[in-house]
């Protein structure tokens, strides 16, 4: 329990700090209330609608396929840097994965989840 | 460096038989049109070799990839059970498919992914092997329980199951980082090694507390049963008799194999949170199980009650009671298999004729059908000759053996209750008349498995010393 008592006193040092900032500011800070401070911010445009529109499902389908993929890459990365090390076995290791999300997208080119129409 | 050696690779075969074949269905459906049959013949293939690959692994007693996995014995023995569930669940399903025309080639290569997270729990030896297998089947089954995606029902079923599911999840987690941290290591062999220091840490309770509650969602044990009736009534019918058994039995095994782990230190309060699970399953589950018109949902509590049953056998901490658990997952299995095939061979389009009434008569218009599920039903409740009772006998020894005799009379009292809503479909087909004089089809594939079955459930009913000499070598 001992070891975690930096651990607390950095949480309550924090929190403490996030409260005085919050009062102080309410205190010593102008206070100039304006409609247009409330509105959302659109690079300086006036906003047009709403953004809670309905989105394509096909939009979702994209972006988990880009995830998967995307996370194929971040497991290539360890690999890659310590690729001397790891020598054949991990080359091998490697293509093997590869292969394997390989059969994965071959099966959603011909399902046709990339096909936007 | 040395990273792996043949025995690694042998000891993975099924498993990676069960990948590669996977792969091989996955591709065949991409590449051919209207491949579904063909998928069903290369996913039965696979789970032929993975099979062979099991048996073969038997006699060894080894461990793989720097003690991740298990190799022979334990692993294998469960390994063939899940291996015939997927078997059986696959010939249930493709009549019923091809009816509801929804046979795609998808739910075979589901069905494969499935078993290669259930035979990966039954072969770990360490929390993180465990943790991924309990992953790779949950995630398949939350696909296939949505797989009607155009029912609302099934939607529905998935959707619960994923969400529930993925928060028991957390908790295993959570559970393995502290077991993690109070010992340094994942790997149940060297944990146990460590006993009993680590055991007086309170983290380290902790810790096996929050896996228990990851567990028993996957058993669906009682309180962390919600789940189950509203997905196995929502799920497709062969899907539930998959999940209803293989999912069951997986996290079973894997169960067994983790808890015998702190169960070796015999800890009094430790027995007593398993006993009270399984006493309150047992009372729970019966006690809904009366109120149901339902049978697929009437199944579902009784997959709760039956999860209770089992639990005793961890409770008790004795060979007998590890035995008696294996034993009775192998009846279970083949009987809730049988009756799930029936179901799904009288259910008609839009989740009709699943209600007791429709079943009035069926001993005169289908006897052959009637008499098997009367003796599934036998089986459910625990009447000999059918090896319902010999599983049930030997839990309830195991809890007497380990003085808790309490538990084994509770669970005695609670099956009584369950004679009730168990035989009243009996009561249903052989002395009501019939009010539905539709045409029943019996598809030659289902009707095969679930005459397979019934001859397993009488053959383990009457030689029960075919499982239990295999076993010897196990426990």
């Amino acid at each position: 329990m001992q070891s975690y008592i930096p651990i607390f006193l950095m949480i309550g040092v924090s929190a403490f700090l996030g409260i005085v900032f919050l009062v102080l500011q309410r205190f010593l800070g102008p206070h100039r209330p304006n409609p247009e401070k409330l509105s959302t911010y659109e690079s300086g445009m006036p906003p047009v609608k709403s953004a809670r529109e309905r989105f394509s499902v096909k939009y979702y389908m994209v972006a988990v396929l880009f995830i998967l993929f995307d996370i194929e890459v971040i497991f290539l990365y360890p690999w890659a840097v310590n690729f001397r090390a790891l020598g054949l076995f991990g080359y091998v290791e490697m293509i093997l994965f590869i292969l394997i999300l390989l059969v994965g997208y071959l099966y959603i080119l011909k399902k046709g989840a990339l096909q936007w129409d | 460096m040395e990273f792996f050696s043949p025995t690694d690779l042998l000891g993975s075969s099924p498993i990676l038989a069960l990948g590669l074949f996977s792969l091989i269905a996955l591709l065949v459906n991409a590449f051919l049109k209207n491949s579904a049959g063909m998928v069903f013949y290369v996913s039965a293939v696979g789970i032929f070799v993975a099979i062979g690959c099991s048996i073969y692994t038997f006699p060894m007693n080894a461990t793989a990839f720097s003690d991740m996995l298990l190799v022979g014995g334990y692993a294998s023995f469960f390994s063939v059970l899940f291996l015939v569930i997927a078997l059986f669940s696959m010939f249930i399903a493709k009549p019923y498919l091809e009816r509801e025309q929804y046979h795609y080639g998808e739910y075979y290569v589901l069905i494969l992914l499935a078993t290669i997270g259930m035979v990966m729990l039954a072969s770990s030896a360490d929390l993180i092997t465990a943790f991924l297998g309990i992953e790779m089947m949950s995630v398949s089954f939350y696909v296939l329980a949505g797989y009607f995606r155009g029912k609302l029902s099934s939607n529905e079923s998935a959707l619960k199951y994923f969400l529930l599911g993925a928060f028991a999840t957390g908790f295993l987690l959570y559970g393995i980082a502290l077991i993690y941290g109070t010992t340094g290591t994942t790997n149940l062999l060297r944990i146990v090694t460590m006993y009993p220091q680590p055991f007086n840490d309170p983290l380290h309770i902790i810790g096996w507390g929050l896996i228990l509650i990851g567990f028993g969602f996957k058993v669906a044990a009682v309180p962390f049963h919600m789940w189950v009736p509203d997905v196995y009534e929502g799920a497709p019918t062969p899907v539930t008799a998959f999940m209803s058994t293989g999912g069951k039995a997986a996290a079973f095994s894997v169960f067994l194999m983790t808890f015998s782990v702190p169960m070796s230190m015999r800890d009094e309060r430790l027995m007593t949170v398993l006993a009270v699970l399984a006493a309150a399953s047992m009372l729970l589950g019966n006690w809904f199980g009366l109120s149901q018109t339902n049978l697929k949902r009437m199944l579902a509590y009784s997959s709760i009650a039956h999860a209770g049953y089992m639990i005793i056998g961890i409770a008790s901490a004795t060979p007998m009671g590890q035995q008696g658990i294996a034993f009775y997952l192998v009846s279970y299995a083949l009987t809730n298999l049988g009756a799930f095939g029936i179901i799904a061979m009288m259910e008609k389009e839009n989740g009709g004729n699943l209600n007791y009434e429709d079943y009035a008569g069926l001993g005169k218009r289908k006897p052959a059908l009637a008499a098997l599920l009367a003796m599934f039903m036998f089986s459910l409740t625990g009447i000999p000759p059918f090896a319902g009772f010999i599983g049930k006998y030997y839990l309830f020894a195991s809890a007497v053996q380990s003085h808790m005799t309490w538990l084994a009379i509770f669970g005695v009292i609670t099956s009584l209750f369950s004679t009730y809503y168990y035989l009243r479909i009996i009561v249903y087909m052989y002395f009501k008349e019939a009010t539905n004089h539709e045409e029943i089809k019996l598809p030659g594939l289902t009707f095969a498995t679930v005459i397979l079955c019934g001859a397993g459930i009488v053959l383990f009913g009457i030689v029960p010393s075919l499982i239990f000499d295999l076993m010897k070598s196990i426990f």
